[in-house]
């Protein structure tokens, strides 16, 4: 039943997404990203921007806090671990409820406006959890150092279960640890869950009630739908990905500090969602991938890395590249980030989605002429 | 008593920045209608102006240090010094008061560039893409500063004459108990006058009288044969200005560097809530209130009984007015009201 009533097309979407996120160390070979910590991040920001994706993609709420629920999925995630037990099940469960319960709080004063007074409120809400997570929580936050954990925690079921080991314990399922391949696989089953999850939002009468929100919430309203409670349940829904996210953040590397909650990082899922393409159900994933792969990539360049990989270059060429490419690497990298960023809203609204569905219709409509080109317009809308 | 007069000053001083930078953001949003994330950005540039005008007085040769008599030993000495004098180094002291002088073109043209280069393509795009583009740029400008000028604050002292504290207790006969930075109380009359500027040549010039006729509306002003694009325009670019000349003043305050603009924004942008998207008199008066609310917020005597308050008080302030006042303080009724 879980998967009868979807399309034949969605049934293949979700089986090749399956096999993509499962191989996804062996599609990551070529370009130098299989080894596991990276990998990890790829499968926790797909999770959270496939969350942001189902309020601003879906419902058009603009949210600029969501690194709240983050923030406070990590350290729900972290205190499990300290106060119960190593297990990372308890973590992940408890660290999605409490940003759940955060998320309808907030979500509950916040959707009272939209548009701008949205983003406005979702951030002054994020910025008060940031700030107090620094200053007046400190016995839950532990304040700039960050949450981390002790020898000497209380880890009630642990201590009952388990033989105590010297050092600190790591995360593990029930017996296996939770770095390096295994903590991505963990990570990569729940990503693969969290897209199921989304495209039966996406495909389900719900779905579709979300999308009638953005197209146009005044007529919703007059014609007798109390649109509030559809947007509540998106903004919780979607708080609660985030708050997976965290947890899963805390599952590979158990401390959660406050800059998590910075509204730097709001930006930042956004920057993923809008890059992959708001609203389609892969581009979010895709833009996560590439903008924490590329993050990786340049900036970790510095000016002679990036001589030396020229070297073949004769010298004049190579001082111009190096010269021209410089300020894009390493410290620059966010420099990139927002040219590409600024040229994706200006040029291309829809994201790389967006781009491919162009691609596919100018090719097609090559080849076919007329008839095709009509094609391509409806594949691009 | 001396303690609120104090805090009383102190957020006056930081109001005043807000009440700046907030009052060219609504300026924007009520003439066109654009929601300008990058407007920190703008106020971050004009700091840097003052950066650039100290570094560029100060270009030094090396010169043979005479007193040291042992082994040779060099010093640098800004040219300006060397040719000129003590009149070079008075010029250099003054480094902040001249960029003032040198920031009025600059971000005008800055100003200008940005709208006619990117915001006019953005009018008719919904508020969300505004936001995210206008929210690149100022990612983009916030990079490209700490590329040229590096990631640490970089200071820039007022001159020398007004480094001075003035002793504001003894003027308002309250004993000496509370004294205060010149440069802070120069700073609350540079925000008052270019604040009266602004309403002045908005409400007392021809000028500024069609602006206004144009953000109440534009498609009739534009029948009656005005280009009020052009004008809209041209008050891009004084918003620009304003949110530069904030920022120069600002530099003696607090060291300049490449995230104090987004520090500031996201304020502002709290600010222009509470006083009222488009609403000018909301915008200055939401920014003088805040900041002194916040001031008094962080007394010792108010955290101890509301621990934490100091860090939420302007946010939590927003949230309350955005719930039961939507439009603000002073807003128009109807405008942006959902």
């Amino acid at each position: 039943m879980m998967f009868g009533d979807l399309t034949r097309n969605d049934k293949l979407l979700f089986l090749g997404f399956t096999i993509a996120a499962l191989a996804m160390p062996l599609l990551a070979w070529p370009v130098g990203a299989n080894y596991p910590d990276l990998l990890q991040k790829f499968a926790i920001y797909g999770i959270f921007a496939i969350g942001f994706n189902i309020l601003f993609g879906l419902t058009g709420y603009l949210s600029f806090g969501h690194a709240a629920f983050l923030g406070v999925g990590s350290y729900a995630a972290v205190w499990m671990f300290k106060g119960v037990t190593m297990n990372v099940i308890p973590a992940v469960i408890f660290g999605v409820m409490v940003s759940g319960l955060f998320a309808a709080l907030i979500g509950f004063v916040s959707l009272r406006r939209s548009g701008i007074y949205f983003s406005i409120l979702t951030l002054a809400f994020a910025q008060m959890s940031y700030n107090l997570a620094y200053s007046v929580l400190t016995p839950i936050t532990n304040g700039e150092t960050g949450l981390q954990l002790r020898q000497d925690d209380a880890r009630i079921l642990d201590r009952m279960f388990v033989e105590q080991t010297e050092g600190l314990p790591s995360t593990n399922l029930f017996g296996l640890e939770m770095s390096g391949y295994p903590g991505f696989y963990f990570c990569c089953v729940l990503l693969i869950v969290a897209f199921f999850i989304a495209l039966r939002i996406q495909r389900s009468p719900f779905g579709m009630m979300l999308r009638a929100i953005k197209t146009n919430q005044v007529r919703m309203n007059y014609t007798g739908f109390n649109t509030r409670p559809y947007a509540l349940t998106a903004f919780i829904i979607s708080g609660m990905y985030a708050g997976l996210a965290g947890s899963l953040l805390a599952v590979t590397d158990p401390l959660a500090g406050a800059e998590r909650m910075q509204w730097t990082a709001s930006g930042e899922v956004v920057l993923m969602t809008i890059l992959g393409g708001a609203g389609t159900l892969v581009g979010p994933i895709l833009g996560a991938g590439l903008i924490k792969y590329f993050e990786n990539i340049f900036s970790s360049y510095n000016d002679s890395l990036l001589a030396e990989s020229f070297s073949f270059l004769p010298d004049f060429l190579n001082d111009a590249l190096v010269f021209v490419i410089g300020p894009f690497v390493g410290e620059g990298w966010s420099l990139l980030l927002g040219i590409v960023f600024m040229a994706i809203v200006i040029f291309l609204p829809g994201g790389l989605m967006e781009g491919l569905a162009r691609i596919h219709g100018w090719y097609r409509g090559r080849g076919q002429g007329d008839a095709g080109r009509n094609v391509a317009k409806q594949a691009a809308e | 008593m001396d303690v609120i007069l104090l805090q009383l000053l102190n957020g006056l001083d930081k109001g005043g920045a807000y009440a700046l930078i907030a009052l060219g953001l609504t300026i924007i949003f009520g003439t066109l209608g654009v929601v300008n994330f990058a407007h920190g950005a703008l106020f971050m540039l004009g700091a840097f102006c003052a950066v650039s005008v100290q570094a560029l007085l100060t270009i030094s040769k090396k010169v043979k240090d005479e007193s040291i008599k042992f082994f040779d030993a060099y010093k640098e000495i800004p040219y300006l010094e060397a040719w000129w004098g003590d009149t070079g180094a008075m010029i250099i002291d003054y480094a902040v008061p001249i960029s003032i002088l040198i920031a009025i073109p600059l971000m005008l043209l800055i100003g200008l560039g940005m709208e006619r280069g990117l915001i006019r393509y953005f009018y008719k795009r919904p508020h969300a893409e505004q936001i995210l583009v206008t929210f690149g740029l100022a990612i983009v400008v916030q990079e490209l500063i700490k590329a040229q000028f590096g990631a640490n604050p970089i200071p820039t002292p007022a001159p020398e004459v007004i480094a001075g504290s003035a002793n504001v207790g003894l003027w308002v006969g309250l004993g000496e108990s509370v004294v205060y930075p010149w440069w802070r109380l120069i700073y609350l009359a540079f925000a008052g006058v270019v604040i009266a500027l602004a309403f002045a040549f908005l409400n007392l010039t021809t000028y500024g009288m069609v602006v206004r006729a144009g953000m109440a509306d534009r498609e009739t002003v534009g029948l009656l044969g005005i280009n009020i694009q052009r004008r809209f325009t041209i008050v891009f670019g004084m918003a620009a200005v304003i949110a530069g000349l904030a920022g120069v003043m600002y530099t003696p305050i607090l060291p300049p560097d490449y995230h104090m603009g987004m520090d500031f924004l996201v304020l502002s942008f709290v600010v222009v809530v509470v006083g009222g998207m488009g609403s000018l008199g909301g915008a200055v008066l939401a920014g003088f209130m805040l900041g002194i609310l916040q001031s008094f917020a962080s007394m010792n005597e108010v955290k101890s009984i509301l621990p934490g308050i100091d860090q939420i008080i302007i946010y939590l302030i927003a949230v309350v007015i955005l719930l039961v006042r939507p439009r603000g303080l002073l807003g128009r009724k109807g405008v942006m009201e959902s």
